[in-house]
């Protein structure tokens, strides 16, 4: 049993419009990180509000858990599959962090005892137990995205969606997000789905799923994916800064044994470069 | 900025009127406002009087926020008294001032009105500088509850003022910065005749609006991702609980209540 399978997926909004997304189909495991990426209007977004039966697939087939999504399970569907978006603000719903969260639980009739419960622990996980009682507005974009997932792991789920979620933040407040989620993934074992544009956000994940124009243009590991720089940059993404630079270093004759992923990657097969020869 | 964004004129002091029940208060603040109408002579005033600075009292607020909060009303109470003055034409005539007679029964009429209608502001405003505005939310969907049975969206309701509550600050720091960012562009909002600068707001207005509505879709879609779907089947993590202050408070009120109408003239 896959956590999320898509089989053939179509989706158009109404009729005679074109399709968004055309004959999609992938899995996801449980435990698994799945990045998404592709340029803006790709319909990476549309698959994520279709996980989350947010939007019906006009054909195909979705099944999360062994459930196929339709009208009628949808609110289980919810209950597994947890969704952060972008806007930090635009999903606060609490007047503060602890009934933000507190939120989700409320919506599924969770009793009022356990409601505490939940709500220290998951505030724990994302390392903001300490603000249990700020106002949104006294908090940074960062810290409100952290109360998102914290509001998400309260429902324990078993999938976590993150749409374009760091994509509003400054680049430390993205890393303390990608770190934090990695963290609560690995230790729980969820389904992780990170849906972006930014190259350099997909390096962590296990999976990488490319979509162009509404298509599944590959699904590969990052370390293969950065080695088609140019193919990536004709559909519209930018190539990380490492891959550049690995890739300009060939051009001047000096190959790495393995196409690096990361700056400290980069950096050992720097230094251990000339000991290889 | 903190203090520009705090939302109504809540004083944290943490009394025990701070910790009452806000349904409690409520309830004491709607059947003062309507049994005072019924008291008629020294004694009952004087009930009246006692429980509303007593309880102004209790609550530790510091006089400059009580007077700051009536300050807009003391014109009113300063104007009702004087209209009684020149308008009332009871009892024997005391002076003339001006060549209009003040009668002695203007002079009483006058401070009795003006005193009724400075007592109900000053009960009324202890509930805002007591009661944070979530708090009033909660108590107003607790009291409207019963409405429900006959298809009232009172949940709703009470959803819709707490988002209002929590959005407010996030919009004034949007209005600051788009009308930072429409000075920038030359749009002048401090000087000019008024006309130009009622016209000035529209460049503000039109970009808040806009925004505003596509922060309320997405948030629409938050909450349903978030499993929202109506006031059925939901349990709430703020409670309201009626402790012993609440029960004496009530219970002092009613003596209040009581003994007034029992002194007050029946003739």
């Amino acid at each position: 049993m896959h956590a999320i399978e898509f089989k053939n997926v179509s989706f158009r909004y109404e009729e005679e419009q074109p399709y968004v997304l055309r004959n999609v189909s992938f899995q996801v495991e449980a435990g698994e990180w799945l990045a998404i990426i592709g340029h803006n209007g790709s319909g990476k977004s549309t698959i994520a509000k279709l996980m989350n039966g947010l939007l019906f697939p006009t054909e195909g087939e979705i099944i999360i858990n062994g459930i196929p999504l339709n009208e009628e399970n949808i609110w289980e569907i919810r209950r597994q599959v947890g969704m952060v978006f972008q806007n930090p603000d635009n999903q606060f719903v609490g007047t503060t962090v602890r009934d933000d969260v507190a939120f989700g639980l409320e919506n599924r009739g969770v009793p009022r005892a356990e409601m505490m419960d939940r709500i220290t622990s998951s505030l724990e996980q994302v390392r903001m137990q300490d603000y249990l009682l700020h106002e949104p507005y006294r908090l940074s974009g960062g810290q409100k995205q952290r109360v998102a997932i914290a509001g998400v792991l309260a429902i324990s789920p078993s999938v976590i969606i993150l749409d374009e979620a760091t994509a509003m933040l400054d680049p430390l407040g993205r890393k303390e997000i990608l770190d934090t989620v990695h963290r609560v993934q690995e230790a729980q074992q969820l389904g992780l789905i990170t849906i972006t544009h930014d190259l350099n956000e997909v390096m962590q994940a296990h999976r990488v799923l490319v979509m162009n124009d509404g298509e599944i243009w590959t699904t590969t590991v990052p370390r293969e994916l950065v080695k088609r720089q140019t193919e990536l940059q004709q559909i519209g993404l930018d190539v990380p800064f490492v891959t550049q630079l690995a890739h300009a270093l060939e051009r001047q004759g000096i190959t790495l044994d393995e196409q690096p992923i990361d700056h400290e990657e980069l950096l050992d097969a720097l230094w251990t470069l000339h000991s290889n020869k | 900025m903190n203090n520009l964004l705090i939302v109504g004129q809540y004083v944290p002091t943490n009394s025990i009127v701070h910790r009452m029940d806000p349904r409690i208060k409520m309830l004491i603040i709607f059947f003062y406002v309507i049994f005072i109408f019924f008291a008629n002579n020294i004694v009952s005033y004087a009930l009246f009087t006692v429980f509303a600075v007593g309880g102004t009292l209790l609550t530790k607020v510091p006089w400059r926020f009580i007077a700051k909060g009536l300050t807009p009303v003391w014109f009113l109470i300063v104007f009702t008294f004087i209209l009684h003055l020149f308008v009332t034409k009871e009892g024997t005539v005391l002076v003339n001032v001006f060549g209009l007679p003040i009668y002695s029964g203007a002079l009483e009429q006058g401070a009795v009105i003006s005193l009724r209608f400075f007592l109900l502001i000053l009960l009324t405003s202890l509930l805002t500088l007591t009661t944070t505005p979530i708090e009033i939310t909660d108590g107003v969907e607790a009291l409207l509850g019963p409405l429900r049975r006959f298809k009232f969206p009172v949940h709703e309701l009470a959803l819709m003022m707490s988002i209002s509550l929590r959005f407010i600050p996030t919009l004034l720091q949007e209005t600051e910065k788009i009308s930072n960012a429409q000075a920038s562009r030359g749009v002048d909002f401090r000087t000019g005749p008024f006309r130009e600068r009622v016209r000035a707001v529209i460049p503000l207005l039109v970009p808040l609006f806009v925004s505003a509505f596509k922060r309320a879709e997405e948030l629409a879609m938050a909450m349903e991702a978030r499993g929202y779907r109506g006031g059925e089947g939901r349990t709430k993590l703020r409670e309201l609980q009626v402790m012993k202050r609440d029960v004496a408070a009530l219970v002092i009120f009613i003596i209040v209540v009581a003994a007034a109408l029992i002194t007050r003239d029946y003739s």
